[in-house]
């Protein structure tokens, strides 16, 4: 209702204004038989000075911007290369609000400057190589730059020696609108798995006769251990989905038909990320805002909301479906020595599904045919095409990932 | 056709005399509707244009007012969406979605693809390279019908029962295949695919037939390097839709066959609804290397029309040459090379191979160097110039301004590493609408304030035109600045409501502020509707040269006949930028006008 208002007040306000110009209109009338609605030096002084204007207006909206919301952004990262991220993010931002300030003032400053007059001329400056070629060239120079650093860092990351390096590998399930995870056990590889199998409470189509499947886990909140490289192996069970994990600087789509990849390592506990300061304040805030909420759907009869506390997420970031907005993970980072002990709490899939059998009813309309459920795809040349890393150096284990 | 026909009959005296403009009988129909006459097609384009920007900018401040307030009722909606979408004026997250998806695709295909390059293709080609109309008059009509014919099929998406099309306007598969993966799958979006299908075979006979007119039909003097930036803009433009919409095509076909026939082009291994679908050993990243394959170039297709409208007035406006006019072909060129070779960076990912993502990096960042050196050349044409402040100058200079902007932001979002954390994000949204969006929309408005004496014979009122651009400048950047803050904060594009995620509670208050100059915003588009329908009919008429500019349009008469110029066509002299010249006692020197005995070309 409130907006409805606000819209019409709008529409009043742009009439007053249409109005206005009316108003303005016949004030010059009198004073000049200029209707021509081509500009006039009157017309070009008056823009010229808010090209000024709007010059700082983009200034002071942009500092004022700066302080304002600049506490919004993410703060520390809480993976091993997020540094190298954000250290390229920041050395970016400088370069772009150096060229940003240089330009916007050029642009804006000649706009106001070389308003037109009636006596002025303008400079005939058709070209000149020189200039051509120093702005061309510098632009080049910087941009080299930023490419190497770039693909230096993009290198490190996306590219995982998984023989080589001492990495845990764990499978995220997506599906309309639920994450799962799979903890591919003692042995470091998941169990071949295809949504032909699924079956009952084997939601992820792990094939239980694997013997890699033998000891994977499946949770419903993941867990990670600090200070160990996480291989994360992304699967989908029905449209697109994208593992977005924002603190720990992270993303990988999630495409049906194939296995695709993202590793880090988690460097702070979530523990040790609610003591941050940054981190402090951003929930304090929150919580404020969120009280003065409750407050009002209280009043309204409501129940209030919950206090905020941090902690780490994963979201679906790639549009999926009409509940796409809440598709959600809690991410919990513990010491190894807690995962270890979480872990070990959890019970194996062939555990569970064992459990479930023993249940006296039948599982609920088992829905995949059995047929299909026969021919189990070889994943493994997909797993080659997604994730080239994965199958170079390691191709039993590429095979086995699935 | 009528090319040939003008070009014989006349005498070559030169008079003004209009008799022979009756020897054809139009009526209403041929006139008005089946018309073949460039320059009312152009008008046709840009009236269809305006009426889907409506659709597409209404749309966004529905779906901002549900970002600012979620879940909140309003009658609006309720009148709008109805009962099913807006039960007691709440949106359901479903046409949210529908929303965002019909919103982008308007905007970028019926608006900004056909409205703006339309429009001016149509409108310029023909009179600035000095020919009758285009190569094929029929085709052009045929065209122009197409595009409506799409237009309403995608209007009339929108009354589907289960709801239009809502994937996104990038239809990713599986999502876009399966009815039960989305309600808008289903009708809504064979809908779309049919309607894209059209506008695409429409799109393809305008874009061959501008590239043929130019190439065959220019007048008598008028090089390749006379031409102006405007025409150059067109011309690669329409090369870029011949390369790349074909491919689209393919892929709305593909993605038909999938949906319709059981093909497995794009859908493997999926498990949804209790059953598993017999797809098998189909990719869904096919699909976006075909989409992006155009997807990407398209962004140019709205873009370089727009600068090179934008070098037009600038320079027309500055009374001084276009700064550089080889450098700005080249930067064309270039541009649109490289517009074709970097369309993974919209999949860095999707799980493409990463040794990819470096390639698509690579290739992203140098189409930064072509991009500055024009936003350089338009800065030093502005230098020492005599600037005219009309609308269009306004809006160009606006353009150059949001260029910058949110072409600066693509040096993170091209660059593999930090788009980790930004893909999808109100960051794009925010990148994206400034530099194509906004930047095009003002190159589309500087065309439209520029050339409407030209299309209607009557001026629009400037003081309207002030108005209309400084309330659309500040709340341009009112909206999408904040929202690169929001977009680094982590909150990803296309939720209905961030109201599940505390950790975005903060950022409630930005999402406000962006809606309410967003309402401004689009409430002051009505400022232009006004100027722009009222000076059909009641504007000032105006004189054949108004802002005195170089081009052979403004040497064709106000009163619009069939084939542009009583008696001979002009012919070309000089090039199109002869601006306060040395040696000349006007500041401007049109391009039909000899050279002086002695006078020298300044320019390279």
């Amino acid at each position: 209702m409130t907006s409805l208002l606000v819209i019409i007040v709008l529409v009043l306000l742009s009439v007053a204004l249409w109005q206005l110009t009316k108003i303005f209109d016949l004030t010059q009338v009198g004073a000049n038989a200029d209707n021509s609605q081509v500009a006039n030096d009157n017309d070009n002084y008056v823009q010229g000075y808010l090209m000024f204007g709007f010059l700082t207006f983009i200034y002071v909206f942009t500092i004022f911007g700066l302080f304002k919301w600049s506490h919004l952004i993410l703060g520390t990262p809480a993976s091993a290369h997020g540094a190298q991220v954000d250290n390229l993010m920041n050395i970016t931002w400088v370069l772009i609000f150096t060229v940003q300030a240089i330009t916007q003032v050029l642009l804006h400053y000649f706009a106001f400057k070389y308003r037109g007059k009636k006596d002025q001329k303008a400079l005939y400056f058709a070209d000149n190589d020189k200039l051509e070629f120093v702005w061309s060239v510098i632009p080049a120079v910087v941009l080299a730059g930023l490419i190497l650093y770039g693909l230096y860092a993009w290198t490190n990351i996306m590219f995982v020696n998984e023989k080589e390096e001492d990495v845990m590998v764990v499978e995220l399930y997506a599906q309309q609108f639920k994450w799962t995870a799979r903890y591919s056990g003692e042995d470091d590889v998941l169990g071949k798995a295809n949504v032909r199998y699924i079956e009952g409470v084997n939601t992820l189509g792990v094939d239980l006769a694997d013997p890699n499947a033998q000891d994977d886990k499946v949770v419903s909140e993941l867990h990670l251990p600090k200070g160990r490289k996480i291989l994360f192996k992304m699967r989908s069970q029905d449209v697109l989905h994208s593992a977005y994990m924002p603190h720990f600087r992270a993303q990988m789509n999630c495409v049906p038909g194939m296995v695709t990849q993202f590793a880090f390592e988690p460097i702070y506990t979530t523990a040790e990320m609610r003591e941050m300061d940054f981190m402090q304040e951003k929930v304090a805030k929150i919580n404020e805002l969120r009280a003065k909420k409750s407050a009002e759907l209280v009043a309204k009869g409501e129940t209030a909301l919950d206090p905020y506390t941090f902690d780490y997420l994963l979201l679906c970031n790639k549009i999926c479906g009409a509940s796409h907005y809440n598709m959600q993970m809690k991410i919990v980072v513990d010491t190894p020595e807690d995962f270890k002990k979480w872990l070990a709490e959890k019970p194996t899939l062939i555990e569970e599904v064992k459990t479930a059998n023993a249940a006296p009813a039948p599982a609920e309309g088992a829905p995949a045919s059995k047929d299909t459920a026969a021919k189990p795809m070889d994943t493994a040349k997909t797993a080659k095409v997604s994730a080239p890393a994965a199958a170079k150096p390691a191709p039993t284990k590429a095979v086995a990932v699935k | 056709m009528s090319a040939v026909a003008h070009d014989h009959g006349h005498d070559h005296d030169h008079s003004h005399d209009h008799d022979h403009e009756h020897h054809h009988k139009d009526t209403f129909i041929t006139k008005y509707i089946f018309s073949i006459d460039h320059k009312m097609i152009a008008k046709q384009y840009l009236i269809t244009g305006i009426i889907m920007g409506v659709i597409g900018v209404g749309m966004s401040m529905l779906f901002r007012m549900q970002l600012a307030w979620p879940e909140e009722s309003f009658k609006i909606f309720n009148f709008l969406l109805g009962d099913k979408f807006a039960p007691n004026g709440v949106m359901t997250n479903d046409i949210y979605l529908a929303l965002v998806t019909i919103h982008g695709t308007i905007m970028v295909f019926f608006v900004l693809t056909a409205g703006l390059s339309g429009t001016f293709s149509n409108l310029l080609i023909p009179l600035q390279i000095g020919a009758r109309d285009m190569a094929s008059g029929f085709m052009n009509m045929i065209s122009y019908w197409l595009f409506f014919l799409s237009s309403v099929i995608m209007v009339s998406s929108l009354f589907v029962e289960a709801g239009p099309a809502s994937a996104g306007w990038t239809i990713y598969p599986p999502l876009s295949a399966l009815p039960q993966a989305i309600g808008g799958s289903g009708t809504g979006m064979t809908l779309w695919l049919v309607s894209m299908a059209i506008f695409i075979a429409s799109s393809l006979m305008g874009s061959l037939n501008y590239v043929v007119t130019v190439i065959n039909l220019r007048t008598k003097g008028m090089s390749m390097t006379r031409l102006p930036l405007t025409i150059w803009a067109f011309f690669v433009t329409a090369i870029i839709g011949i390369v790349s919409f074909p491919v689209l095509l393919s892929a709305a076909l593909l993605l038909i066959m999938d949906r319709s026939f059981g093909t497995s082009f794009f859908l493997s291994d999926i498990y949804i609804a209790g059953e598993v679908l017999h797809y098998q050993g189909g990719s869904p990243v096919l699909f976006e290397h075909l989409f992006w394959f155009l997807g990407h170039p398209e962004v140019y297709i709205v873009l370089l029309p727009a600068l090179g409208i934008t070098s037009e007035v600038i320079a027309t406006n500055s009374r001084k040459p276009i700064f550089g006019y080889r450098a700005m072909i080249m930067s064309i060129l270039a541009i649109a090379f490289l517009s074709t070779i970097v369309w993974g960076h919209h999949m860095f990912l999707s799980g493409m191979n990463p040794f990819l993502g470096s390639v698509f990096t690579f290739t992203t960042l140098l189409i930064a160097i072509p991009s500055a050196v024009k936003a350089f050349n338009y800065i030093t044409t502005l230098w020492k110039g005599n600037l005219q402040l009309n609308p269009a100058m306004l809006f160009s200079i606006g353009l150059v301004s949001t260029f910058i902007t949110g072409g600066l932001t693509g040096i993170i979002l091209g660059d593999s590493t930090l788009d980790i954390n930004v893909h999808d994000t109100y960051f794009v949204v925010a990148h994206f609408h400034l530099v194509m969006g906004i930047s095009a929309l003002y190159g589309m408005f500087a065309g439209i304030y520029h050339w409407f004496p030209k299309m209607f014979g009557r001026m629009l009122n400037k003081n309207l035109g002030y108005v209309h651009f400084w309330v659309t400048a500040v709340c341009a950047y009112g909206v999408f600045f904040p929202m690169h803050f929001i977009g680094l904060a982590g909150l990803p594009r296309r939720y209905y409501t961030n109201t599940n995620f505390p950790l975005f509670d903060d950022l409630q208050n930005v999402n406000v502020l962006i809606t309410t100059f967003a309402l401004i915003g689009g409430a002051f588009q009505l400022v232009f509707l006004y100027n722009f329908f009222s000076s059909i009919f009641y504007g000032k008429r105006t004189v054949q040269n108004p802002w005195k500019s170089n081009t052979l349009e403004w040497t064709a008469p106000i009163e619009h006949i069939h084939g542009n110029w009583p008696g001979e066509i002009p012919e070309v002299h000089r090039w199109p930028y002869d601006y306060s010249k040395p040696g000349h006692d006007e500041d401007f020197v049109p391009q039909h006008i000899p050279m002086k005995e002695g006078e020298e070309q300044l320019h390279h």
